[in-house]
């Protein structure tokens, strides 16, 4: 996985079927990246759940919160209105994979994303990562705890 | 392992010896399945252990996929007021697929609140913000989902059947 301090390579990915979301465009906030390995399955459902939950208490440090994994738009789509989350989930559909292997968290073997967190800063610098076993809902606690000691540099 | 970050305190609702060797905390959501599974099982442990046992109940309630999770969590905070939190909190496991607004104000009509006092708290912006403070520190304990236990300030995530969760606790008393 791409380390601390590391530029936060640019992307431009669907988030709905008429809408996309480019990294740049989120310059002047803090934004975490929630590589997750597919919509449907229990932890990844678990584990947005929560942080569609936890949204309120991102925000408090300008942060937003993007989900990404190899499905389709279609299945984003479905699986967003399904769960009511108010957060985009993108899709790494078409080169499959590309966003993760740009930030080193591609499961070649799986065909799916690492289950993987970033948060990045305001200037668009990897200032925190996370690499969670994928059977393992990593929860919110070091997103937050990294949130809170950049809010206090 | 993740650690509890906030510790046991005068705002958090305690069952059974105050000086017990075990403290088990439980994050918990009144209309989520898994709770409602728990708490029988979590009935029988404390039953077993007696006065070896102190039991914690926090809220964390997720309230996008279940609508009536909050009011149910606020409802348990207004029997507090009362002094019938555990009362409360037993009934609304009891009866958890109807946690309608309508059915919590019924519910402390039957464990003979004072209705209306209860209704006023009910509004009661204080009780919103203990249940927002309990779901927090939970997150910041790294609570990934309900039920989450914590056994003397320590992440337990084993199986919480009977068996290994009795097993586990009596195995730190030696």
């Amino acid at each position: 996985m791409l380390s601390i301090g590391t530029k936060a390579p640019e992307f431009s990915l669907a988030s709905t079927p008429d809408q996309k979301v480019q990294l740049s465009q989120l310059k002047g906030k803090k934004v975490i990246l929630a590589f997750y390995p597919a919509d449907w399955s229990p932890v990844c459902s678990d584990q947005m759940g929560l942080y569609n939950e936890t949204l309120k208490l991102f925000h408090q440090h300008n942060a937003e919160l993007i989900g990404i994994s190899v499905d389709s738009k279609w299945s984003h789509f479905a699986f967003c209105q399904d769960r009511k989350f108010h957060f985009p989930l993108l899709a790494d559909f078409e080169p499959k994979g590309a966003v993760a292997k740009l930030y080193d968290v591609y499961d070649a073997t799986e065909g799916e994303s690492q289950r993987a967190l970033f948060v990045i800063d305001e200037e668009g610098i990897i200032r925190w990562n996370y690499l969670s076993p994928v059977g393992m809902n990593p929860g919110a606690d070091g997103i937050l705890d990294a949130l809170e000691s950049m809010d206090k540099k | 392992m993740p650690k509890l970050r906030t510790a046991v305190n005068s705002k958090d609702h305690v069952q059974g010896n105050a000086n017990a060797p075990i403290e088990l905390l439980e994050y918990g959501d009144y209309q989520c399945p898994h709770c409602g599974h728990a708490y029988p099982i979590i009935k029988s442990i404390q039953k077993k252990m007696g006065a070896k046992l102190k039991f914690v109940f926090r809220n964390f309630p997720l309230a996008e996929v279940h609508p009536n999770a909050v009011h149910a969590a606020v409802s348990s905070e207004a029997a507090a007021l009362q002094n019938k939190f555990w009362e409360m909190h037993d009934h609304l496991f009891e009866y958890q697929s109807r946690l309608d607004d309508k059915s919590l104000v019924k519910y402390a009509g039957q464990l003979k609140l004072n209705v209306e006092q209860f209704e006023t708290d009910f509004e009661n912006p204080e009780l919103i913000q203990k249940v927002d403070a309990d779901f927090e520190s939970g997150v910041r304990s790294g609570v990934n989902g309900t039920p989450s236990f914590f056994i003397n300030g320590e992440k337990y995530d084993d199986s919480w059947d009977e068996e290994t969760l009795l097993t586990y606790l009596e195995s730190l008393l030696t």
